[in-house]
C-alpha cells in the first residue's frame, strides 16, 4: 500500500459516508455528514488537541514499557529453563483472564491519570511481544548454534550475537501486534475512568450528544493508530532487513 | 598453534536399530590430510558432527579418541555442508565472527586478507544475500581458515565452485593448513587424489583405505599418479568393494 493508494481509499470512505447519509436520510444525531464532522474537529480542534496528546502519551508509553518488559522477558524464558518451567504456564494463564475485565481494578489501583491506561496498554501488548520475540529466539537455526559451539562461543555471546539477532524479524511481527493492541487497551482504560483523553472526550461527547465532536474524536483516533501503524511497520521491516 | 593430535574414531552408528554404518576404525594421523569418500547419506557428515562433538541423529556405539588423551573441545574447526553464513552480517563480519562470539577483537588486516585470498576482494562489505553461491562457499571458507585451530573438519568445502576456482581453493586450503590434521569429506574423487595423503571410501558395510600416491600433495590435475588414483577411487566408487 503506497501512499497514494491511502489517500484514495480515504477519499472512497468519505464519498461512501455522504452518499450513505443522502441516500438513507439517516439524522445527524444518528450519523453527521462528513462536512459536519469536519466543521466540529475544526471549532474543537484545541481541544481535540489536547485530548489526542495524552491518548498519545499513553499508548506510546504503554507500547515502550510493554515492548522492554516483553523483550526481557523472552530473553529470561530463552535462556533460562527453571524460568520457562515456572513463568511460561503463568504466562498462558494469565491470558484466560479478559484484560479489559481488568480496566476497573486498574483504574482503583493506579488512578484516574494516565497510569492506568498506560498499564492497561502495557499488560495488553505484554504477552504478544513476549511470546513472538520467544518463540524467535527459540527457533534459531540449529546450525548456528553448531557453529557458535565449534567456535567456543559462551552462551552470553552466542544469545546475542546469534540468537537475538536472528529473532529480530519475529521481534518486529510481536510489536506490530502490539501497535494493534496498545491504542485499544488505552481507550478501554479512558472509557472506564479518565478525566482526559480521547476515548473520555467520546464518552462526553455521546453525553452531551455532541455526535459530530464524537466523530471527529474518533478519526483522529483512528489517524493516530495508523500513524502508529507505519511507524511501528517502518521498525519491524527494519528489524527484518537482510534476513 | 602447530599441535600433532591424531584422532582415532571407531565404533559404529544406527538410527532407531537399522545400521547406518557397520564397525570402523578411522585413523586420522597428525598433520595430515585424511580424505572421506562415499555415496550420499552413508554417514560422511555424521562422522564429522560426532568428531566435533555435535548433535546427531543416530545412535554411536564406539570411540572418539586423541593421540594426547584430552578432549577436541576449542581445538576444532568445522566448515558445515551449508555455508551457514549470518545474513544480517557482512563478508567480512561473516569472516571474524569466530573471534567476536569468543569476545576477542577481531584482526581487521588478516579478515582482509583472508577475504581476498579466496578471491572476494571488495566484496567484504556485501551481505551474503548479494553473493552466488560459490562465493558464500568461499566465504565459510575463509571463516574456517580464520580459526587457528589444529583440527580441521571440512564437509564438501568446495563442492559448489567452478574447476578453475576449485583447484586454486583446494590449492590456498591444502597451503594454509598444511601442517594440520585435516579431515575432508568430498564426493570428487580427483579432489581426494590431489589433496588426501591418506584416503577412505565409506560404505554402510564399513571403511575401504585406499591406496594414495607417494608423491606429496598438492598433486598436479593431470599428473598421471593423480589421475591414476582418481580412476581407481572412482572404480571403488562405482562398484563397492571389491
Ligand atoms: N534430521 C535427520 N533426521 C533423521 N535422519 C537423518 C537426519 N539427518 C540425516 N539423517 C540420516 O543420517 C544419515 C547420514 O547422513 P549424513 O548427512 O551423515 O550423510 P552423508 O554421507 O554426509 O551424505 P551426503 O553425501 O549426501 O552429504 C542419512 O542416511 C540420513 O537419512
Ligand atoms: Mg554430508
Amino acid at each position: 500500500m503506497t501512499w497514494k493508494h491511502g489517500i484514495l481509499s480515504a477519499f472512497v470512505l468519505v464519498a461512501a459516508w455522504q452518499l450513505l447519509v443522502i441516500i438513507t436520510g439517516v439524522p445527524s444525531f444518528i450519523l453527521p455528514p462528513p462536512m459536519k464532522v469536519a466543521k466540529a474537529m475544526w471549532f474543537y480542534h484545541a481541544l481535540i488537541a489536547e485530548n489526542a496528546w495524552v491518548t498519545t502519551q499513553e499508548v506510546l508509553l504503554g507500547m515502550i514499557i510493554g515492548s522492554v518488559l516483553g523483550i526481557l522477558t523472552a530473553l529470561h524464558l530463552a535462556t533460562s529453563r527453571t524460568a520457562r518451567a515456572i513463568l511460561r504456564p503463568i504466562l498462558v494463564f494469565s491470558q484466560a483472564v479478559p484484560v479489559f475485565a481488568l480496566a476497573p481494578i486498574l483504574v482503583l489501583w493506579f488512578g484516574y491519570g494516565i497510569w492506568s491506561k498506560i498499564v492497561m496498554a502495557v499488560l495488553i501488548i505484554y504477552f504478544p511481544v513476549t511470546s513472538a520475540f520467544f518463540d524467535g529466539l527459540m527457533k534459531t537455526p540449529a546450525g548456528y548454534l553448531d557453529l557458535a559451539k565449534t567456535m567456543g562461543a559462551s552462551r552470553a555471546r552466542t544469545l546475542w550475537h546469534i540468537r537475538f539477532k536472528s529473532a529480530l524479524p519475529s521481534l518486529g511481527s510481536g510489536l506490530r501486534l502490539a501497535a494493534v493492541y496498545a491504542p485499544i487497551g488505552a481507550v478501554i482504560g479512558e472509557w472506564v475512568g479518565a478525566s482526559k483523553g480521547l476515548g473520555y472526550l467520546m464518552l462526553l461527547a455521546n453525553g452531551r450528544v455532541k455526535i459530530d465532536l464524537m466523530f471527529a474524536t474518533l478519526i483522529v483516533l483512528a489517524v493516530l493508530t495508523v500513524c502508529l501503524h507505519l511507524a511501528v511497520d517502518i521498525l519491524a521491516r527494519k528489524l527484518a532487513k537482510d534476513h | 598453534m602447530k599441535a600433532s593430535l591424531g584422532i582415532k574414531l571407531e565404533g559404529a552408528a544406527s538410527i532407531d536399530g537399522l545400521t547406518l554404518f557397520a564397525p570402523i576404525a578411522l585413523d586420522i594421523r597428525p598433520n595430515q590430510w585424511t580424505c572421506l569418500l562415499g555415496p550420499s547419506g552413508v554417514g560422511k557428515s555424521t562422522v564429522l558432527r560426532l568428531i566435533a562433538d555435535l548433535k546427531t541423529y543416530v545412535d554411536f556405539d564406539g570411540t572418539i579418541t586423541t593421540s594426547d588423551g584430552q578432549p577436541l573441545t576449542d581445538r576444532v574447526a568445522y566448515m558445515a555442508q551449508s555455508d551457514l553464513l549470518f545474513p544480517w552480517l557482512s563478508v567480512a563480519e561473516n569472516v571474524s565472527i569466530g573471534a567476536r562470539l569468543r569476545g576477542e577483537k577481531p584482526d581487521g588486516k588478516r579478515v582482509l586478507d583472508m577475504v581476498s585470498r579466496v578471491g572476494l576482494s571488495g566484496h567484504d562489505t556485501k551481505k551474503p544475500a548479494a553473493l552466488s553461491g560459490g562465493q558464500r562457499q568461499r566465504v565459510a571458507l575463509a571463516r574456517t581458515l580464520m580459526e587457528n585451530r589444529p583440527v580441521i573438519l571440512l564437509d564438501e568445502p568446495f563442492s559448489a565452485l567452478d574447476a578453475k576456482t576449485r583447484a586454486e581453493m583446494q590449492e590456498l586450503t591444502f597451503a594454509l593448513l598444511k601442517e594440520r590434521t585435516v579431515l575432508l569429506v568430498t564426493h570428487d574423487p580427483a579432489e581426494a587424489a590431489r589433496l588426501a595423503h591418506i584416503g577412505y571410501i565409506m560404505q554402510p558395510q564399513g571403511l575401504i583405505p585406499m591406496e594414495m600416491p607417494e608423491t606429496p600433495p598438492v598433486r598436479p590435475i593431470d599428473d598421471p599418479l593423480t589421475i591414476a588414483c582418481q580412476t581407481a577411487l572412482f572404480r571403488v566408487l562405482r562398484k563397492g568393494a571389491a
